[in-house]
């Protein structure tokens, strides 16, 4: 479960949306059109456990996406979902991850103050003694081209 | 029996006599009969893997992932403090200003080193250029990657962070940095091959002692080490499992 987002968190103008999540919560989002460029040459890292609990990120990761390190581990990683993001690109993360594959994709990320970065994003399947024990991504900078044609594309798939 | 020791052929070539000096150390610390053997190219270096001639091995982080999946090795230890960074460069009057200004059929230089290669075409991904629309420019060294800026026969370098840092001042004025990776997880590791596996432990605390040891101080600075870290089988695979996720 994670907590509604608190309009004293946010920077500027918003909007607000109910996202319902797979595990049947649902959270209350506010987010802006601030849009907070990916830095050059970092990588955002985090691992999760099977279910997707957020388990360890890096420093990139906490800058990114504005939450402390503590507010992070131990949260579900749906805590970065944004309103914008078809279902459909996460349903096929997992089935993709579940089958033991990579997946890859770009994601529009929502902060913590409500405005969102753009990332390339790489998940694949931490296998230790043949059994799954969570899984591992790694967000790079996406080129802009990819980035316009998925903010065009992704709200004809919601 | 006698043991092969061997050093990724990325090593900075002054620190050479280091390895030598290291390795001496290293056999009178263990009682021990190894040898040092450097391959000039990662094709060499392969081929002597390939054929399970290797026991010890400074591994860069994209053969530690062949070299633990495929091949049974484990690790020791790492550099303290040190980690694996790249830059892309280009000549300081190009008119990049960022790497989204560089365009497709650029002539890219490299090493064969595929560490830095796998970091540097990262880095080119967001002027959406890839080992598919780019013309490679191969170098046998770093030196020669800058070269091939500065001569105009390549449009952008990518070049090992700790090679570009200690080019000399002329040659790094004649250039320019674009890009600078910031990964700091990704590192070289001393590792242990299936022959020597059972004196792991050992090894690993002999390293561990050296900066504390009245000869293995010296020898490390000739390594440009202040000394070894260990580095435990979990963070190992999570190190592969990056470059995995890097290398797709
Ligand atoms: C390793 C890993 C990283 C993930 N990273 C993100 C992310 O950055 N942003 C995001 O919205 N979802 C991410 N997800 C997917 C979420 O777990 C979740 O499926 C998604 O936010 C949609 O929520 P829902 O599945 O609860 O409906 C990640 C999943 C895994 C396994």
């Amino acid at each position: 479960m994670i907590s509604d987002m608190k309009p004293e968190d946010i920077v500027g103008d918003y909007r607000e949306a109910e996202l319902a999540f797979y595990d049947g919560s649902r959270r209350k989002v506010l987010y802006t059109e601030l849009e907070t460029p990916y830095p050059d040459g970092k990588l955002i890292v985090s691992t999760t456990t099977p279910e997707g609990v957020i388990r360890q990120v890096n420093r990139a990761f906490v800058e990114m996406s504005g939450y402390s390190e503590a507010e992070l581990i131990g949260a579900p990683h749906n805590i970065l979902r944004h309103p914008d993001m078809p279902a459909a690109a996460f349903k096929d993360l997992w089935e993709t991850v579940l089958r033991g594959e990579k997946w890859q994709g770009y994601v529009k990320n929502l902060r913590k103050d409500g405005g969102y970065y753009w990332v390339k994003a790489t998940v694949i399947p931490n296998v230790r003694g043949g059994k799954v024990v969570g899984y591992t991504s790694v967000r790079r900078k996406p080129s802009r081209t990819k980035v316009d044609e998925c903010a065009k594309l992704y709200p004809t798939l919601r | 029996m006698t043991f092969l020791f061997t050093v990724s052929p990325d090593f900075a070539p002054d620190r050479l006599s280091g390895w030598y000096i290291f390795n001496t150390w290293l056999q009178k610390q263990t009682d021990s009969a190894i040898h040092l053997e450097m391959y000039n190219h990662y094709q060499q270096l392969h081929q002597a893997i390939e054929a399970d001639k290797i026991d010890l091995i400074y591994a860069n982080p994209y053969d530690a992932a062949m070299l633990v999946r495929n091949k049974g090795f484990l690790p020791l230890v790492k550099a303290q403090g040190q980690a694996d960074e790249a830059i892309v460069a280009v000549h300081a009057d190009s008119p990049a200003q960022d790497v989204a200004d560089l365009q497709v059929n650029s002539r890219v230089a490299f090493t064969d080193d595929p560490d830095v290669r796998l970091m540097g075409m990262i880095m080119l991904e967001p002027a959406d250029l890839d080992v598919g629309n780019i013309v490679p420019v191969l170098a046998d060294s770093h030196v020669l990657v800058a070269k091939h800026l500065l001569k105009g026969e390549a449009d952008a370098g990518i070049i090992l962070a700790e090679a570009y840092d200690n080019l000399s001042g002329v040659i790094r004025k004649q250039l320019r940095v674009l890009v600078r990776s910031q990964i700091s997880v990704i590192h070289h590791s001393l590792m242990v091959g299936p022959r020597l596996q059972a004196r792991r432990g050992e090894l690993r605390q002999v390293l561990l002692n050296m900066a504390a040891d009245e000869k293995g101080g010296g020898v490390l600075a000739a390594l440009g080490f202040s000394g070894w870290q260990a580095v435990d089988d979990e963070e190992m695979e999570f190190m592969i499992d990056l470059m995995d996720t890097l290398n797709t």
